[in-house]
């Protein structure tokens, strides 16, 4: 008792401890932010870049050559450029934004304040994992001015295209730190999620059961334990690929002939190259999904002022989802030439992600029914996230049937679907869960009404960018092709691609909004109240003012569930989770 | 028509910037602004939800409107049909589900806008219901799987028979080649060991020990014969390529290192679908496109471009480097007549080694 005592009592930190080496979960939970936010912005104009290029393939902009200097000569874009952009745009969104910046910024946050402990298991662990990512995020951004270019075979970087130079100047130098910049980014993914599942585990406040969680702790907590089975595969990949590159090993190249020349490799293959990375590859989808979800329930419940539906069925359909996302992963290898009868297996599996899937959506609805809606920007954020994840959701029917993804495959069908259903969602998730904590983290208030207004943009834009592009990947048009202008039979497909790339730009200018409120708000915002949402959870019961420990004094003991909101008997509309039941008063059996 | 677009964008960035500018101060000048949505918010935001939910359903239609024509290219393949057929079932289960979900989220995201002294019911389980729309979606999907795998076991056992043509698909950065197997039916051993053999001849690096091989013909444009079944062998001799036949409901990667394979049975010729009315009408569409897009080049002093024709398409679409976007085969499917006639027009890999 009396250690804990001790921590709740204002340390004596220095500027460095407090804000650079800092081990308070808080601190580093911002420094997540900020570098995520900071990664986004590259990853978001890379984007707006290759969509001009898309939609005006034959007009030169002055902009590609000011950014892009002599890989655009005269505005021109270098076709190795434009798979560059696409190829870094993806790993950045991907790991860097959804995965760092999201997981790592509400992880950190909410794990220790919401389950009622002082700091997370290992300050010094967690402060490292941060480092670590820092460091990779740097090593990223550095290997974009490499010589020959950064790293452009795609995201998923299949071999032989990244273990050649010879096939594409981007798999040289670029390449390699790609690799370096990754595999620094999973030891600090898996330093983080260990000390989520440690800290989880063991630092529960009293009274704080594994039934009381809040979802958004379930959602984080089970998110870990997918990053610590499946990121190590996606490391062995890099290692073997590191091999490959630079040890003249062959585990995933054989009987290779490139610029006049055989190569030694023998008796490797690309598809074995394909199964650990999809192996680490599809969970990583839900790395990045199934926390949005968490925050979105918290949200939901909390300005729905009801208690979010279900509670058990999305616990269990977390669980399911958990389980689901790491036997799918071959309905990304279809057409890859492996057997057909495995990918008879993997449509069974993919499609039964489809079932917790519903259950999550329809506990959403409902739980809005007969609410008292408080349609803050949180709360926007969080019904568009439920809009998108239902649209893109219902096109994985089609991509993860084994036959209909013949024809679809590589198309940008797949574009439209994985862009509404992980990438625009889990970023509703990132914006909701900003707008919500944000005066927890910064103990100011963001404006509303530039909230609104990025909120309403975006959402119009998101699907006027994406729902048009299911067209155009049903027409049978690649992805990742730098002009359809040599395809004389896709020329009516110009006029969508247009459309296409206005409103991307138009969602562009809407994140300068966002943008400004984060950082003006971090200053000049409204001094924000405790609890200013009238939330239920823990977090709410500590003081503004940040110091390390959290509570001043008695971490509070918890004595109801996470969701008591408007229940009958109660004269407020919420009921925190450290008030002890009243006198007769019955806890709901979850 | 560029310039405009560009303009009329940067115009309405410019005025968002300024909208939001203007709300910006507006908000500034309220005096009480707790930034937390007050009974003003809720009744703004909970209209523009609805609102949200006609413009989904608007964008989907216009989308259907204007785009709807080039959804799904016509099929000419035999398996073509029973593709379609599934991709049309899974499609209207998906539209009846997004139709009513988004309708149900957006209404009550209007209806239950918050309101200050109201208070929501307290509604926390259901076993019932929630077994309801477990049920539902696990029948569905069990129909959907069924008839999913069994179409995909049809289309990807591939069966050697005598009556098949074996045409090897050959791929290289960037650019496709095809193999006959010739009079034999068999494909001679190949390995990119020998490719350099006979000053750079043997495209495809043909044995030339294998007496198989001699017949074989390679060519640089693909010909098929109606209503035989072909199988394919796909070979690559340097990246991971894909073979994508969009017209006949056909993909498959082609492996450095391994040789894979995919079978269809083509049964329109080019010619059948030139005559069809779905592709005439595309060609016109677009040759429409290419005349403007020609006033344009030859004002400013290019070459026109040629009028378009329409063809059968071999795409690659696994990413393989700098031109990817153009690396492509024209397929053309006659007769079993033409066919023969235009294979014994070509060198066998005997007549081009010799």
């Amino acid at each position: 008792m009396h250690t804990e005592e001790d921590h709740g009592h204002h340390h004596k930190e220095t500027f460095v401890t407090k804000y650079i080496f800092s081990q308070d979960h808080k601190m580093i939970s911002k420094q997540y932010l900020i570098t995520g936010l900071f990664m986004g912005i590259i990853g978001i104009a890379m984007s707006l870049l290759f969509r001009l290029q898309l939609a005006w393939p034959e007009q030169p902009f002055g902009i590609f050559e000011v950014l892009l200097g002599k890989w655009a000569p005269d505005g021109v874009m270098d076709p190795n450029v434009y798979l560059a952009l696409v190829t870094i745009h993806g790993t950045i969104m991907v790991f860097f934004v959804l995965t760092a910046g999201l997981s790592g910024t509400f992880s950190n946050l909410l794990i220790p304040l919401q389950i009622g402990a002082r700091d997370m298991a290992s300050g010094l662990l967690n402060m490292i994992s941060f480092w670590l990512f820092f460091l990779s995020s740097t090593i990223m951004v550095m290997s974009l001015f490499v010589e020959a270019g950064p790293a452009a075979a795609g995201w998923t970087i299949y071999p032989p295209l990244s273990a050649l130079p010879q096939a594409q100047p981007g798999s040289g130098t670029g390449m390699t730190l790609w690799l370096v910049s990754m595999a620094i980014f999973i030891a600090s993914s898996l330093l983080g999620s260990l000390n989520y599942i440690v800290t989880v585990i063991n630092l529960r406040t009293k009274g704080m059961s594994m039934t009381r969680l809040p979802l958004t702790i379930w959602a984080f907590f089970v998110t870990a334990i997918i990053g610590v089975v499946s990121f190590p595969v996606l490391l062995s990949a890099a290692l073997l690929l590191i091999m490959d590159r630079s040890f003249g090993t062959s585990f995933f190249l054989s009987d290779i002939f490139i610029q006049g020349e055989v190569l030694h490799y023998q008796g490797g293959s690309p598809v074995l190259y394909e199964h650990l990375f999809w192996f680490l590859g599809h969970p990583e989808v839900y790395i990045v999904l199934l926390p949005a979800l968490g925050i979105t329930s918290e949200i939901i419940a909390t300005n729905a002022r009801k208690p979010i539906f279900g509670y058990r069925a999305m616990v269990a359909s977390i669980l399911a989802i958990a389980f689901l996302s790491t036997i799918v992963w071959g309905h990304h290898m279809f057409i890859s030439g492996m057997n057909p009868f495995l990918g008879s297996v993997f449509t069974f599996t993919t499609l039964l992600i489809a079932i917790p899937s519903a259950v999550k959506a329809f506990n959403y609805i409902t739980t809005l029914w007969k609410g008292n809606l408080q349609l803050n920007p949180a709360m926007l954020f969080s019904i568009g996230l439920v809009s998108t994840f239902i649209t893109g959701g219902l096109t994985g029917i089609i991509l993860g049937d084994s036959t209909l993804d013949i024809n679809v495959h590589d198309t940008y069908f797949v574009v439209a679907h994985f862009h509404l259903v992980m990438g625009i969602s889990a970023l509703y998730g990132l914006f909701a869960g900003v707008y919500h904590w944000f005066p927890k983290m910064f103990g100011r208030m963001m404006n509303k009404n530039l909230g609104y207004v990025h909120f309403w943009v975006t959402a119009v834009c998101a699907y006027g960018v994406f729902f048009p592009m299911h067209f155009i990947g049903m027409a049978g048009l690649p992805r990742r092709y730098y002009t359809n202008t040599a395809f004389p039979y896709f020329d009516d497909l110009a006029d969508i691609n247009i459309l296409i790339t206005v409103f991307a730009l138009i969602a562009g200018a809407a994140q300068i909004v966002f943008l400004y409120n984060f950082i003006h708000s971090m200053f000049y915002g409204k001094k924000t109240v405790q609890n200013p949402w009238r939330s239920n959870t823990l977090e709410w019961t500590a003081p503004v003012e940040h110091f390390h420990g959290n509570w001043e004094g008695e971490i509070p003991h918890v004595h109801r569930w996470a969701y008591d909101y408007s229940k009958p008997g109660h004269e407020e509309d919420f009921i925190p989770q450290h008030i002890p039941l009243k006198k007769g008063e019955e806890e709901l059996q979850h | 028509m560029n310039i405009f677009l560009i303009l009329s964008v940067l115009v309405l960035i410019a005025i968002s910037i300024w909208q939001i500018t203007k709300i910006f101060e507006l908000s500034q000048a309220k005096k009480v602004n707790t930034q937390v949505a007050d009974d003003d918010d809720n009744n703004l935001n909970g209209k523009l939800m609805f609102a949200f939910l006609i413009f989904i359903y608007g964008i989907t239609i216009f989308s259907f409107w204007s785009y709807g024509d080039v959804l799904l290219p016509n099929s000419a393949s035999e398996h073509g049909a029973d593709y379609d057929n599934l991709m049309w079932i899974s499609f209207a289960i998906i539209f009846f589900v997004q139709t009513i979900t988004q309708a149900l989220l957006h209404y009550f995201s209007y209806k239950y806008r918050g309101e200050k002294g109201k208070k929501a019911l307290f509604y926390a389980d259901n076993e019932k219901l929630e077994m309801i729309w477990t049920i539902i979606p696990v029948i569905t999907l069990a129909g959907l799987i069924l008839y999913g795998l069994y179409t995909w076991t049809d289309i990807m056992t591939v069966e050697e028979n005598d009556e098949a043509l074996v045409v090897e698909l050959y791929a290289q950065q960037f650019n496709w080649k095809a193999r006959y197997a010739g009079e034999d039916g068999v494909l001679g051993d190949a390995n990119v060991r020998f490719l350099q053999d006979f000053e750079g001849r043997n495209l495809v690096g043909i044995d030339a020990t294998d007496p198989n091989g001699f017949d074989d013909v390679v060519v640089q444009e693909l010909h098929l014969p109606e209503g035989r079944e072909v199988i394919f062998k796909m070979r690559s001799q340097d990246v991971l390529h894909s073979a994508y036949m969009p017209h006949f409901r056909a993909q498959m990667n082609c492996v450095p290192g391994m040789i894979t394979e995919f079978a269809f049975t083509p049964n329109k010729t080019t010619e059948e679908m030139r005559q069809d009315p779905d592709i005439t009408a595309k060609v016109k569409k677009i040759n429409k496109i290419r005349v403007e897009k020609s006033k344009e080049l030859v004002a400013s002093g290019d070459m026109a471009l040629d009028p378009y024709e329409f063809d059968f398409l071999l795409l690659c679409n696994k990413i393989c480097g700098a031109s990817h976007y153009n690396m492509q085969m024209k397929i053309i499917v006659e007769t079993e007549q033409e066919f023969e006639e235009w294979m014994n027009s070509q060198q066998t890999f005997a007549e081009v080694i010799q």
